[in-house]
């Protein structure tokens, strides 16, 4: 391959990065309603699973979390949307999650990673249960009507919580800390004896993780009108987010995106034409990403690029 | 006062026999062939919802049930192990990366039978009434399906406190749970031990999930709820205890009920915090190693 | 004072005694041999000293600061090192990024990426895999992988290293080359302490010895007192 080739080629993916951010930036300006509210539910699952790629895929650690931390930031944005301004209530939902999942990866992350999955799988249980025996019992409504806001105004949220977890999973693969994420995964007991806080730097990426996912809620929630402990917490979420980043395939940040992409289209696809019968489908789909493509979707491409490469550098 | 002592402590040990069943079928699953099957609260549904269908539709007696939804879950965790965890077994790297993918394929299954649960049944709550005529009962009135549930709860746990520790299979399943490896040198099929008690542990669920019926309104949505608790009461009685689970059981019901006597509705929430505390101070759990 | 220093360390499992009221030291300069039959505590010893486990009695002092129940990582930090009975190198990152791993994290002060890949490939010349630096670690052979992980330890910038069992499952060429590679650590100026089954290399490089059975230490002497002590021999020649 001549070398003029070659730097174009490394400049193709960063290149077609900019110029599809760009259109997403500018989305509102030249697309219809329905686009809007579309490309800002894809969004909403692009962050959750690339969210929950940050701290899983590096370190092995399996959080069935998300729902959790996204309900938290519907509620955030229930309880206080009337009184504060939505961007400061985002901030806020993330914050609150990043306190809550700060709270869980303290107490279980220094133990074996199955307490860490048990945990957070019942985490999304518990709230649910939490919030709707306090709900009842002190506000006296199982519901909440949300403060509606335009649907402008939430993809724009929506776009700056995903450029920003973009810069975040890309600075964290770059540092140190990205290095310390992965020896974690790789061995633990290795990695703590040659001087990395293990504990500390889990709980921490958790806690970071789970920020974009409360934030994530806060801005949807806008948009939900009426929420109630059931709509909040809702383990599907969880699931969704699992589901998107695995099948993307984890070893790369394009691989949750990609996988959000398409699972968050089809649900939209399928949902109004089999309603009954997309879960059986994805729930079929984690199986078979799980026993037979473990690499994930970007994998496989990867692998068929590598061959068809192979291929050419054999005739060069 | 001493009546409602006596209610509470014995509401507590009737929701503890259910407690104990589901989750020594969580353990078997867990102890044995080291799945964390998060699935597991829907086989208790689909117990539930199978026999009121079975009942409401077709009038068969619910513990007719028991012997239909029993061995209809053996079975079919049985063949789910054989084709599907046992294929992890052989494609994951090492039993750390088996732990995580059996996990993440027992989530995918938990949605796949929700739904399946979802087609049938929709998503309204159902419940039949069956023996809830009121018994007198060492001096308070309970329910008879009540008293019969924890009746045949005791049975079977007996039973299968029997069968573990009289039967040749039994025996294999206390060495696999101890040492898998050492119990397939010693010539224990290893791989049908493995999806017997998979097996074993499913229809322990939907058994319980039949008792369950009785005495509960039931829905395809329920199973979450008791995934949840059989967690708490596997960590609680140690991972890969058997008789922990039983016990962690029984503590967790009496919580329970003392629980919901003071404050309908924070059950749940009160198991949380006794997760919390054992997280804190004793991961490993009453009877754990 | 002893560079390392335990007193009465005990831990148990379950009701087992894996080590029991164990008191030792290495000095500065020293290379000192571990030896017993197996399931004697060695490792459990060095699990307890470099704080992947605590004991559940006793004291031990690096230094003359108390490092009992300390973690891992800080331990790391305070300069003492440790290779693992079952290599536990990262597998997926390459060769160099295993040692450069130890340089980033292992010594107190900052580095630059610059400087810390140049130790990195010092500490890789050092053990002789300069030649593999961008292989991916777990294609290595066993011995190859060994080198490795002594040049992570040595990369955190160690006073003291720990090698448990470095000669498992090598052949007499590499043991040599084993015992060789610990002489040059030893040159550098660490301290060293190891595990080993393998009699010749311990009787080799090691100025002390200490002899653990069932958890308990049952003598302690230079090689040559220990290859002619009847308590050893009778310990070894029984199992």
């Amino acid at each position: 391959m001549k070398p003029g080739n070659r730097n174009l080629q490394r400049l193709w993916g960063p290149g077609l990065a900019v110029v599809i951010l760009a259109l997403l930036a500018t989305f509102p300006l030249y697309a219809s309603a329905y686009g809007i509210i579309l490309v800002t539910d894809i969004l909403m699952f692009v962050i959750l699973a690339l969210s929950w790629a940050l701290f899983s895929a590096p370190t092995g650690y399996i959080s069935l979390a998300p729902a959790a931390f996204f309900g938290v930031g519907i509620y955030t944005s229930a309880i206080l949307g009337r009184q504060l301004p939505l961007p400061l209530v985002v901030f806020l939902g993330g914050l609150i999650s990043f306190s809550l999942a700060l709270l869980v990866g303290a107490l279980t992350l220094r133990l074996r990673g199955i307490y860490f999955a048990m945990f957070t799988f019942g985490l999304v249980e518990l709230i649910k249960h939490f919030w709707l025996w306090y709900e009842i019992k002190f506000t006296g409504t199982r519901g909440r009507f949300v403060v509606v806001v335009d649907q402008r105004t939430i993809y724009l949220i929506m776009f700056t919580i995903f450029v920003l977890l973009l810069l975040t999973t890309y600075l964290i693969r770059r540092s140190r800390l990205g290095l310390a994420l992965r020896s974690i995964g790789e061995c633990e007991e290795a990695a703590a004896h040659i001087g990395v806080n293990v504990n500390a730097l889990k709980t921490v990426t958790f806690a970071l993780s789970a920020i974009f996912m409360g934030a994530a809620g806060s801005v949807i929630a806008a948009r939900w009108t009426y929420v109630d402990p059931y709509i909040a917490f809702n383990p599907l979420y969880s699931f969704m987010a699992v589901l998107m980043a695995i099948f993307g395939g984890i070893g790369n940040p394009y691989g949750p995106i990609l996988g959000a992409v398409i699972f968050a289209y089809l649900e939209e696809v399928l949902l109004t034409r089999f309603p009954y019968y997309y879960m059986l489908i994805f729930g079929t789909v984690l199986i078979i990403t799980v026993l037979y493509l473990p690499e994930g979707l970007i994998g496989l491409i990867m692998k068929i690029r590598k061959r068809l490469a192979g291929g050419q550098d054999a005739l060069a | 006062m001493t009546k409602i002592l006596l209610e509470v402590l014995i509401t507590g040990l009737l929701l503890g026999g259910l407690y104990a069943l589901i989750s020594v079928g969580l353990s078997l699953q867990y102890g044995v062939a080291r799945i964390l099957n998060i699935s597991h609260g829907e086989f208790i549904m689909l117990g539930a919802m199978t026999t009121w269908t079975l009942y409401t539709g077709l009038g068969i007696n619910p513990l007719v049930s028991l012997a239909i939804c029993g061995p209809l879950a053996l079975a079919s965790g049985f063949l789910i192990h054989k084709t599907l965890f046992r294929r992890l077994l052989a494609s994951s790297a090492s039993p750390a990366i088996f732990e995580s993918n059996s996990m993440l394929a027992a989530f995918g299954l938990m949605f796949i039978l929700q739904n399946i649960a979802l087609i049938i049944w929709r998503a309204d709550t159902r419940a039949y009434s069956y023996l809830s005529i009121p018994v007198h009962f060492l001096g308070t009135l309970f329910g008879a399906n009540r008293l019969l549930t924890f009746g045949i709860t005791m049975v079977i746990g007996l039973a299968f406190y029997l069968f573990l520790s009289l039967t040749r299979t039994g025996k294999a399943i206390r060495a696999a749970a101890q040492d898998p490896a050492t119990a397939g040198l010693m010539g224990v099929n290893i791989n049908h031990m493995l999806a017997l008690c998979f097996g074993l542990g499913a229809a322990m669920a939907a058994v319980a999930g039949v008792l369950i019926s009785m005495c509960y309104s039931v829905n395809a949505v329920m199973g979450l709820e008791y995934t949840v608790i059989a967690i708490i009461v596997v960590v609680l009685g140690g991972l890969g205890s058997i008789p922990g689970s039983f016990l962690g059981g029984f503590i967790l019901g009496l919580v329970g009920s003392v629980v919901t006597f003071l404050e309908p509705g924070l059950a749940l929430v009160a198991y949380y915090v006794i997760f919390i505390i054992l997280l804190l101070i004793r991961p490993t759990g009453l009877l754990g190693r | 004072m002893p560079l390392l220093e335990g007193k009465g360390v005990t831990r148990y499992f379950g009701g087992l005694a894996a080590v029991q009221n164990v008191d030792f030291h290495v000095d500065q300069g020293e290379i000192v041999g571990l030896i017993g039959p197996n399931g004697a505590g060695k490792t459990t010893l060095f699990n307890l000293i470099s704080g992947a486990l605590a004991p559940q009695s006793g004291e031990i002092r690096f230094k003359g600061e108390k490092i009992t129940g300390l973690k891992p990582h800080v331990i790391c930090k305070k300069g003492i090192a440790r290779t693992f009975q079952l290599v536990r190198i990262f597998p997926n990152m390459s060769v160099l990024e295993n040692v450069l791993m130890g340089v980033l994290f292992g010594k107190s002060d900052g580095h630059g990426m610059g400087p810390a890949l140049e130790e990195a490939e010092k500490w890789l010349d050092f053990v002789g895999l300069s030649a593999m630096k961008g292989l991916p670690a777990r294609s290595l052979t066993l011995v190859n992988q060994k080198r490795l992980e002594v040049a992570r330890a040595l990369a955190t910038g160690p006073e003291l290293l720990l090698l448990d069992e470095l000669m498992a499952g090598l052949n007499p060429t590499e043991v040599a080359q084993a015992m060789e590679l610990v002489s040059r650590i030893w040159e550098q100026g660490i301290t060293v302490f190891m595990v080993e089954h393998v009699m010749k290399a311990i009787m080799g490089v090691c100025n002390r010895i200490m002899v653990l059975h069932h958890g308990e230490k049952i003598a302690e002497g230079t090689p040559q007192e220990i290859a002619t002590s009847r308590t050893v021999i009778e310990v070894y020649l029984g199992e």
